[in-house]
């Protein structure tokens, strides 16, 4: 048992997928996430792929301080994939609406909508800076938050994580309590 | 006897002991070369094995119990059929049957036929559309490629794979081997016929729904079927019935890997086609190829 559990631990650690959720960025972000999967920094070396649905992916990298529209869509997003996940603010918008901050549009921080797990700040961040944020979510991803947190052994329902903010998740100042009621629709 | 002959080639080789780390082997070998291609690094050498551990590991989401069981039994369907594929290679002499060549073809048919099913039964509007791009797709290639399979069954006045290889017959068998080599890929959707999976551009296409366990059983009949029909054009390509045994499996496996190399390397300079394109080019070059090898089957043999 311990050695299948070291075998999935590795496995979570050398197999991380991405998701990458656009919620009202300005694109500036989301050309530094494609700019890591180019030849200069590459990415896949890390066994890191950008998957194109939510259901395969491991690790949800949102950019955007959340729209009004987009809010719906984080949220089912959110629920739809499966556990062990992790999720990463990426950029300035998610963490604190940057410029956006006090528009009556904007329904962000991130973390008042989803539990976020790793902040990458930056306006945009570098790619090194990306692989840095990415690299803990791994860290989370293969060992969980607390220790046994994803234990294999004890399966729960699929959509009982999504409710729980765990402990040990960073809290920048001034976030709101997280309100994230799982929402398993279709597709978004 | 016959029992156990046929268990040791579906489990065996080429079999399950084969094609699962050779699966996985090509996998890497596609995604290593297009990255070298890309001048880019690529993902180490056993990346295929623990994203099959990692979706293995993942917990399964809730779903009604009837659409969780279809969208568990088609994967897995996937598997067995391109397992039956594989045990019915004629790398062995003495182990098929008269009408086995029908077998092959029609199992070569069931994981396209379970990908549609998969894209409808997720209730996806991406699924449903590479349903609907993956059935499309099916019905412009299975002629060109059932009709080099006729051709090459024609000329050799029989049914089963063992005969058949044992015959020359260049003269059909060559234009049969070009119209199997355009089908490959667009069977094994990579580019410039990924119309059916098309990553981004419509989600994930059929698997877009599928998550976990279900998706690690699409991944594991997706590697089989890149060892089962390079291994078919291989068996075709050079009967390996006729080299001594040891060197037999040396050169089916280097012919295999040599395929599936020429593929990627094709797909990582090209650029996918749109549906009505890439349908398009079966219905014409492919067609005009295997009607060619069909009358020269029906003429000359």
């Amino acid at each position: 048992m311990n050695l299948v559990d070291s075998l999935i631990r590795t496995a979570r650690r050398r197999s991380p997928w991405l998701f990458h959720l656009n919620a009202g960025s300005c694109n500036g972000c989301d050309i530094e996430l494609v700019a890591c999967l180019g030849p200069r920094f590459d990415v896949e070396q890390l066994g890191i792929r950008l998957e194109g649905s939510p259901r395969h992916a491991d690790i949800v990298v949102v950019s955007g301080p959340v729209t009004r529209t987009t809010r719906p869509a984080v949220e089912t997003v959110y629920a739809q994939v499966p556990d062990p996940k992790v999720v990463v603010a990426l950029g300035s918008c998610p963490a604190s609406c940057n410029v956006f901050a006090g528009s009556p549009t904007i329904e962000g921080p991130l973390d008042r909508i989803i539990p976020v797990d790793v902040y990458v700040p930056g306006c945009p961040p570098r790619p090194d800076a990306i692989i840095a944020g990415i690299a803990q979510a791994i860290d989370i991803l293969a060992n969980g938050r607390k220790p046994g947190e994803w234990a294999s052994e004890t399966p729960t329902d699929s959509d009982g994580s999504a409710a729980e903010p765990a402990a040990g998740r960073p809290q920048p100042p001034g976030a709101g309590t997280p309100r994230s009621e799982g929402r398993d629709g279709g597709t978004p | 006897m016959r029992i156990v002959d046929a268990l040791l080639r579906l489990l065996i080789f080429p079999g399950l002991v084969y094609a699962l780390p050779a699966a996985w082997l090509m996998v890497w070998v596609e995604r290593k070369l297009t990255a070298r291609l890309q001048r880019r690094l690529g993902p180490p050498f056993f990346q295929p094995f623990f994203d099959f551990v990692k979706l293995l590991a993942k917990r399964p989401v809730a779903r009604p119990p009837l659409q969780a069981l279809v969208m568990t039994a088609l994967p897995v369907l996937a598997v067995a059929a391109v397992l039956g594929v594989l045990a019915l290679l004629p790398v062995f002499a003495g182990g098929g049957f008269s009408g086995d060549l029908v077998l092959l073809a029609s199992l070569l048919e069931v994981p396209p036929l379970c990908a549609v099913l998969g894209g409808f039964a997720s209730r996806s509007l991406y699924g449903e559309l590479g349903a609907t791009r993956e059935a499309v797709l099916s019905v412009s290639y299975s002629l060109p490629f059932l009709g080099a399979i006729v051709a090459l069954a024609a000329a050799a006045h029989t049914l089963d794979l063992a005969t058949l290889m044992s015959r020359p017959l260049w003269a059909v068998r060559a234009p049969a081997l070009v119209a199997l080599a355009l089908c490959l890929p667009v069977k094994l959707g990579v580019n410039p016929f990924s119309v059916t999976n098309a990553e981004q551009e419509i989600y994930a296409g059929p698997t877009t729904e599928f998550e976990g366990p279900r998706l690690a059983l699409w991944e594991l009949a997706h590697g089989l079927e890149w060892i089962a029909l390079t291994g078919l054009w291989a068996t075709l390509a050079f009967p390996v019935v006729r080299f001594a045994w040891p060197l037999r499996i040396v050169v089916f496996i280097a012919i295999s890997f040599a395929a599936a190399v020429v593929i990627t390397a094709v797909a990582a300079a090209t650029a996918r086609l749109k549906p009505v394109q890439a349908a398009r080019v079966y219905w014409q070059w492919g067609m005009l190829v295997a009607v060619v090898a069909l009358v020269l089957a029906m003429t000359l043999y």
